[in-house]
Parts: C-alpha cells; sequence; structure tokens
C-alpha cells in the first residue's frame, strides 16, 4: 500500500505498507519519525499522541490507511527549529521529565491542552492529560510544568 | 577542597542542574531501546508456553520455517552454550527446556523480515502439551512433602530465620494479624527491547534497555558459548526499570537470532509480552504477632513471611533477606523472632522490584502498629514515636545502626504539616471519589487520616562484593585559551532517575571543570554494578569523586596546570565498607546504610461505593544530601505513585497460574488524576561512611506511601484491611 500525507509540514510518499499497520508503525519504523513511543498499543497510555488535522489521537490506533490526504503533526513537529517550545521548557524547568518514555506525548497533549484552554485550572489540566501514563514523575512537576507555561 | 570549588564553578553537587538527555527527551530525539534501526534488520518474535506446568511432547516448528519472509526459528536445542541464566543460580532456560514451569515460558523465537510476519510465524509453530497439575499456592510450597517440585532440590529458595533475644517473650498487650500482598508489576512505559547485530569476530553487539550491563554481558555471552569480550552491551535508552530490567528478558533471543541470521536483529516487546517477560514483585503472606507494654513500648515481635517467587530463582533470596532483616520495620525491638520463606511455585517469576521485600514487609507491620495504638488507645502517631529506632540502636540481626535514623523526626514533619482544607460545600466532581464518573457530590463520602514510615538498605548486603568502576579524563583542549573539558565514562545504567546528571555534578565539584560530557554507558570500561538497591548515587557516584579525587592527587595544583593539548585520565573500581553474611541465628552487620522515609495520607472515601479520591501525600525523607534537591523530589513523588498503586489499584491477577489481565487496560497503574498533589520534606543528615553523606533515595518512598494510604482508608471506614491492594469491594465489604 502507498500513502501520502502531510506530516509535520512536510508532504510525504511512503510505499510498501502493509495495510494492518497502524499510524504509530508507520510514523516510527518507515518515517524516521520514532518520537511518538509505543508503550501499549491499545490506547490506554497516551505515549504515542499526535495530532491528525488538528485533533488529539492516539497514532497507535489509527490505521495507516486512514491518515491518506490528511494532516499529522508530531512532537517532532513541535517547536521552532533549534528553539524548544515553551511547553517543552517548561517540562525540563520543572523537572517534569525522568526516563522521557512518556514525555512526547505528554507534550503533545499539553500543547493541545493549551490550544483549547489557555488558562486551565489544576482540575482541567488533570483531566486533559488522564489519558497519558507516567511511572516515574507521580505527575507533580507536570502538573508544575503545565502551571509555568500559563503564568507566562 | 570540595567546598571550595563549588563556588568557582556552576552546577556542582547539591544544585538543580538540569537533566543533560532532557533536551532530546522534550524532543522526541532520546533514542530508546525501542528506536533502534538499522539497515537490513530482522523482527525477532517469541513462542511462549500456554501452560503453567506441561510437559512439552511435539514441537514442530515447520510451518512457521516455511513461512514467507521468515529467517530463523529457534529452540532449545539452537541455545550454542550453557541452557540456562540467571542472576544468583543459572536455573531459567533460555527456550523451554522440555517442561514448561510458568504460564508465559519462552518455547521459541522466530526472525522474519516484518514483526507481524515473525509474530504469525510463532503462531504457526506447533507444540503440544502434556499439562501437569500445578503448584500455585506458596502455603504449599513450604510443606515438607510439597509436590509437585518446580526444582529437583526442593521448593523452598531460602528460609532465613532471625533471633535476637528472648524466644519466649511476653507481653500484656498482643496484636496479631495476617496480611497479603498481591503481585505488583514494574510497569516501567519503555517496553523490553534492542538490538542485536552481529559482529565480523563471530561476536555481538547488543544494544538494550537493562540495569546491570556486565552481568547481562556474562549471561549472554555463557549462553551464546562466546568469551566475554565476544558479548558488547550497550546501553540504549531505558524507559523505566524499577527492577523489572535486573533479569534477562530478551537479550539472549535477539543475540542467538542476530547470529544465526548474520543479520541485525531487534526486538520490541508488546505490552502483554511485557507482563509475562519479566520479573514481578513478590506477592506475600505474613503473619504478625505484636507484644507491647501498656506504656506502647514493645516486648517483641513474630513474624512468618512467605514470599511466592514462582518458577525461577532471580533474585529471591535476597528479596528473603530484606523482607526478614527489615521485617520489624524502623522500630527498637529487644525480642525478634523472624521466618521468611522465598518458594517456588509455578506461578510467574518474581524478582526485582522498587522496595525489594521491604515493602511487603512495611505493609504488615505498619498495620500492626496502627493495630496497637487502636488497642491500647494511643494515636498511630505516638506509638511509632514510642518505638522509634535512632542512631545507635540494635537491628534484629544485631546491626548497630551507625548513622542518622531520625525516625521520630520524619513522623513528626508529616504530622506537622497543614492539613489540606476539607472539602466545600459544593466541591469539583474531579476532587471527590469517583471523579467525573459522577458518583457523588459529596454523600457518603468520609475522610480519612493515615501514617506509614519504613525502613531501607542502600547498596548490596550480606558480604556481596559490591563496587562500580569511574573512568574520568580531564583534557585542555589545544585551541581557545586552553578550555578545560572533562568526560565520565561508566557502565552504571541510567533508567531515567537522573545519575547521568549526578555524575556530572560530582566532576563540576571535584574537579572545578565546567563542560562535562557523560559518554555512552557499556562495557568497554569496568561494570558499574546494578541500577537497584537505590545504590548508584553512592556507588558510581563514589567512583567518579574517586576518580576525580586521584586525578587530583596527580595534579595538585589543580587540573589547570595541564599544558594546552594535554590530558589525563584516571579509572577507579570503587567499594563500600565491607558487609556480613548473616549467621543460623540471622546475626550479623548484613547491610550498608539505612535509609528511611514516613507518609502522611489524607483520603476521602466514598463508603457506599467504596471509591477511593487520595487528597493530599506527605512525604518527610532523610537523603543525607540531597546531591541535586529536584531530582530528589522527583523519586519521591514518583516512589509514592508506585506505592498508592499498590495501595489501592495493582495488582497482577493469577488464577491457577495464569496471568489474567496483562493489559494497561486491565493492570492499572496511577494517572494523573489518582495522584494527589503532594508535600515534600527533606532532611539532609550527613552518613559520615557515603559519598558526600548522601543517602538512598529511590526506595524508602515507595515502601511508606502504601500503608499510609491504607491506614488512612481504615480510619474513614474501621475496616480491617489485610491485603492490597484494596478493592471497593473490601471497603464496601462485599467481596465474595
Amino acid at each position: 500500500m502507498r500513502l501520502t500525507f502531510t506530516a509535520n509540514g512536510e508532504q510525504r510518499r511512503v510505499d510498501d505498507i502493509w495495510e494492518g499497520e497502524s499510524l504509530l508503525y508507520v510514523l516510527r519504523e518507515r518515517m524516521g519519525l520514532p518520537g511518538s513511543k509505543n508503550a501499549c498499543e491499545q490506547g490506554e497510555c497516551g505515549s504515542c499522541s499526535v495530532y491528525l488535522d488538528g485533533v488529539l489521537v492516539c497514532a497507535c490506533l489509527v490505521a495507516a490507511g486512514q491518515v491518506e490526504g490528511r494532516d499529522v503533526r508530531t512532537v517532532e513537529g513541535l517547536g521552532d527549529g533549534a528553539e524548544l517550545d515553551p511547553i517543552q521548557e517548561a517540562f525540563l524547568e520543572a523537572g517534569a521529565v525522568q526516563c522521557g518514555f512518556c514525555t512526547p506525548g505528554l507534550v503533545v497533549a499539553v500543547h493541545d491542552l493549551l490550544g483549547r484552554r489557555p488558562d486551565p485550572s489544576d482540575a482541567e489540566i488533570r483531566e486533559a492529560l488522564a489519558g497519558n501514563l507516567c511511572r516515574c514523575t507521580g505527575y507533580e512537576n507536570i502538573v508544575k510544568a503545565v502551571r509555568s507555561v500559563v503564568a507566562t | 577542597m570540595s567546598s571550595r570549588l563549588e563556588t568557582l564553578v556552576t552546577g556542582g553537587v547539591g544544585t538543580n542542574v538540569r537533566r543533560p538527555d532532557g533536551t532530546l527527551k522534550v524532543r522526541g530525539e532520546f533514542a530508546f531501546s525501542s528506536d533502534l534501526w538499522s539497515d537490513d534488520m530482522l523482527w525477532g518474535a517469541t513462542l511462549r508456553s500456554r501452560h503453567p506446568h506441561a510437559r512439552i511432547t511435539r514441537l514442530d516448528i515447520g510451518p512457521a520455517l516455511a513461512t514467507s519472509g521468515v529467517w530463523a526459528v529457534l529452540t532449545k536445542d539452537d541455545v550454542p552454550g550453557r541452557l540456562h541464566y540467571g542472576l544468583e543460580h543459572a536455573d531459567q532456560p533460555v527456550l523451554c527446556d522440555g517442561t514448561a514451569r510458568y504460564h508465559g515460558e519462552p518455547v521459541a523465537i522466530v526472525a522474519a523480515d516484518h514483526p507481524e510476519i515473525a509474530r504469525r510465524a510463532a503462531s504457526r509453530i506447533v507444540v503440544e502439551y502434556d499439562v501437569l497439575a500445578p503448584l500455585t499456592d506458596p502455603r504449599q510450597a513450604i510443606e515438607p512433602d510439597s509436590t509437585p517440585l518446580v526444582h529437583p532440590d526442593g521448593n523452598v529458595a531460602r528460609h532465613l530465620t532471625i533471633r535476637r533475644g528472648d524466644p519466649d517473650a511476653h507481653a500484656d498487650v498482643v496484636v496479631t494479624g495476617e496480611y497479603e500482598v498481591g503481585m505488583q508489576d514494574q510497569a516501567f512505559l519503555g517496553p523490553e527491547s534492542g538490538l542485536a547485530v552481529p559482529a565480523e569476530d563471530g561476536g555481538v553487539d547488543l544494544y538494550v534497555a537493562t540495569q546491570w550491563l556486565h552481568v547481562d554481558r556474562d549471561q549472554v555471552a555463557a549462553c551464546l558459548g562466546l568469551a566475554p569480550e565476544q558479548v558488547r552491551l550497550t546501553l540504549a535508552g531505558v524507559g523505566g526499570a524499577f527492577g523489572a530490567r535486573e533479569d534477562l528478558s530478551m537479550q539472549v533471543h535477539a543475540c542467538m537470532l542476530a547470529l544465526h541470521t548474520g543479520k541485525p536483529v531487534k526486538m520490541v516487546y508488546s505490552r502483554e509480552e511485557s507482563f509475562f517477560g519479566h520479573v514481578h514483585r513478590h506477592p506475600a503472606l505474613l503473619r504478625y504477632e505484636h507484644g507491647a507494654g501498656r506504656d506502647g513500648r514493645l516486648g517483641y515481635v513474630k513474624a512468618e513471611i512467605i514470599l511466592d517467587g514462582g518458577a525461577y530463582l532471580s533474585s529471591t533470596r535476597a528479596v528473603v533477606a530484606n523482607a526478614a532483616t527489615l521485617g520489624v520495620g524502623p522500630y527498637e525491638v529487644p525480642n525478634v523472632s523472624v521466618d521468611c520463606w522465598g518458594v517456588y511455585t509455578n506461578n510467574p517469576p518474581c524478582g526485582a522490584m522498587r522496595g525489594f521485600g521491604a515493602v511487603q514487609a512495611a505493609f504488615a507491620y505498619e498495620s500492626q502498629m496502627d493495630r496497637l495504638a487502636g488497642e491500647l488507645g494511643l494515636d498511630p502517631v505516638d506509638v511509632r514515636l514510642i518505638n522509634a529506632m535512632a542512631e545507635g540502636s540494635v537491628m534484629p540481626t544485631g546491626q548497630v545502626v551507625d548513622s542518622a535514623a531520625p525516625v521520630a523526626e520524619l513522623l513528626k514533619r508529616v504530622r506537622d504539616m497543614p492539613p489540606p482544607p476539607a472539602a466545600g460545600p459544593t466541591p469539583d466532581v474531579r476532587e471527590l471519589p469517583g471523579g467525573v464518573s459522577n458518583t457523588t457530590h459529596g454523600e457518603g463520602v468520609v475522610r480519612g487520616v493515615g501514617y506509614g514510615v519504613g525502613i531501607k538498605n542502600v547498596c548490596f548486603s550480606e558480604g556481596f562484593d559490591d563496587f562500580s568502576t569511574a573512568r574520568v579524563r580531564v583534557e585542555k583542549l589545544p585551541e581557545s585559551g586552553g578550555r578545560l573539558v572533562a568526560s565520565v565514562h561508566t557502565a552504571a545504567a541510567e533508567v531515567g532517575q537522573g545519575l547521568v546528571t549526578i555524575l556530572a555534578q560530582i566532576v563540576r565539584t571535584e574537579l572545578g571543570v565546567d563542560q562535562v560530557t557523560i559518554l555512552p554507558t557499556d562495557t568497554h570500561v569496568g561494570s558499574g554494578g546494578s541500577t537497584s538497591a537505590s545504590r548508584q548515587s553512592y556507588m558510581t557516584g563514589g567512583a567518579v569523586k574517586a576518580a576525580c579525587e586521584a586525578i587530583r592527587a596527580k595534579l595538585p595544583n589543580g587540573v589547570d596546570a595541564l599544558d594546552e593539548g594535554a590530558a589525563i585520565e584516571e579509572t577507579v573500581e570503587w567499594r563500600h565498607r565491607p558487609t556480613q553474611a548473616l549467621d543460623e541465628r540471622g546475626q550479623g552487620d548484613a547491610h550498608v546504610q539505612y535509609a528511611f522515609a514516613a507518609h502522611r495520607a489524607v483520603v476521602d472515601v466514598d463508603v457506599e461505593l467504596g471509591l477511593v479520591k487520595v487528597v493530599e501525600l506527605a512525604c518527610a525523607q532523610d537523603v543525607g544530601k540531597a546531591m541535586n534537591p529536584d531530582a530528589v523530589a522527583g523519586q519521591i513523588h514518583g516512589g509514592t505513585a508506585q506505592g498508592l498503586g499498590l495501595a489501592l489499584m495493582e495488582e497482577i491477577q493469577v488464577v491457577d497460574g495464569m496471568i489474567r489481565n496483562p493489559s494497561f487496560t486491565d493492570y492499572l497503574i496511577p494517572t494523573i488524576l489518582d495522584m494527589p498533589p503532594m508535600r515534600v520534606d527533606v532532611l539532609e543528615l550527613a552518613d559520615p561512611h557515603a559519598p558526600y553523606g548522601l543517602r538512598g533515595v529511590g526506595e524508602p518512598p515507595t515502601i511508606s506511601s502504601t500503608p499510609a494510604i491504607v491506614a488512612a482508608i481504615r480510619n474513614a471506614t474501621g475496616r480491617r484491611l489485610p491485603r492490597i491492594p484494596v478493592g471497593p469491594e473490601d471497603i464496601t465489604g462485599t467481596r465474595t
């Protein structure tokens, strides 16, 4: 199967895809975009969170064929060249990164949250990020990171 | 000297330096083991036993081999070297030796062009089993005539007794209790994975996420029939560990497939396979009897602890030692009798998980302390303060605690923190039990408060030759006015905890060099020991400090005295002070260092539905020296969360030896909605025996948060709650 879609603003064509592959597999194994992570592959952990036509999705639950002609934005498409996105900067400053496996998915999910709701309450932050599992941080510094972006 | 240098460069010991790998991680550019890729690589897959105990009567790989795109299908007959591996004792077959001893034991491995082809080919392997009765009850395993035998030498892997004082001591007040701890999973997010690349010398290069490169290497080399130097390991990015990567998983399998096919082979476990692919925390059955005077002072503790090690040994013996030696908790007890068994069953193998034996015992002894308080009409904190150990106290092993043990201070600190505000008249449902399920607006909700305090040993114990190796190099660059740069080379695994940050901080403090590079972690330098037992800051931190001191000894005027273009390099193998084996009465100076944390938990319980919302967790911990205060707090947050998981939701459900919930849909770990805000209070009481006075940080908060939360639920409900995790049925009394 051949697939053509926009990934991080760039028109991309990928050949020889097996129809059973997910968007996550295509991004990671066929396009050199391994930033979206494979922690559960059933939509429970949020580690593969990406934008599909501007909507936050788990890339593991999207069949590759579904993205034909559509627009995908991954963690690699945040930030501006060498400059980190303010959310990425806040994660570093707040100590919200330990092993980092959940981090790309969380950064995308926070990006989505703040795009929809620039000044969320703590309860709104927690509700919005409830689909992103982290096993290292206990989430305390993730909430702190989001708050610090809101404050700036 | 170090304190003078601390003022010369920023980013030294004690400061909040950012992680050196942080920028890559937030960009998604950090290469985890599952991200690796090589031209022309194959994908590996594993076929596992469907039965917890069965003899294989027929194994036909033909249909798998005939699958288009398949390069290799290997079984036990293809293992080139030793057929078994293991951390303490090589008893675990690389591939099933004819008898499967647990559900999920690897039987055969496949390499193919595509992961799906590999998985499908594995499913086409024909295996016929003669199903045998499994041994699944650990209580049966300690019986003298226990059958079936999981291994020929009997079903008891270790029975450790500790006897101190009068075995027949009596007391005015006696409380007895039986407790049970379910099987917890480490549930790291980054699955077991790695890339094996065959090398021209007949050896193999393995890029893998692990906790202990050299012990991996030695086991892999033995099983491949290669010399250790022909197996070279490089640490790939590690997506969390928590003990689950101390044992081998896919290491030998990927190397076998790579050597067999002559091509690089990548293996990545799915989440389901991950639940079968690593050891778990030992489930435990604990029976305790506490005797005390009317004044609340403990007279004796008797305990019997059975830890289910499952089908293979892994680190069960060491887990037994921890549960037994730390089994009465951080309290002064004159008369102690502990029997602790680690047993073989046909349940999933268990081994290392954060807290390592201390977690199971702490749930029981802290539950007992609360019952004792109730019996005596004392406040739960007061009964702990009356019995709290301190520096100079004697452990049940006879070991004198010879550095700070501020158990009373930690308890007072969490007790005296301001309480969280009571729920208002119109609370946000998101802050109530049941959350957005909208199951209550406050009716039936009762608040409870509970406390827990725990003790953990740091570093390896019982006479183990525990060391770490560090190579530090300082160079004055030939250009740009002779700028100094340093590099650190160790084999100590960074698994997310922040060791790489701290090693650079140590070099800055010791040598006054601002620019420090942490080189890739591999087996080209001596062993760093395991990233476990809260030991790496102590051990590899100690080794890096010692290497810096060796450099300073050669350059008494400082590294600035180097000529432009010149370099100096020192490699040091560093050991902590020796420990002793335990004698037949469980006596001996078995541990290097003790660490302590205390928690206060505040919960809201919907007593009608049995739902719990943890409102706040407060933790006080002594860390000796906060090498990086932000990283210390991060360890306390994360360790506390794993303790919350064990208290409320995390259990691998094993029925007749079969794992019933191998997914993140059915095995629940705390989400951001489950974790409350935390208050953290860090003490820095230096241990004079340790580098910078530091004390291991990672494990203590996992130990004390669980009993604190359960105590808070008991406080709210009046229920006994002898088993964790506590489910809604336990709170409503409707468990059938």
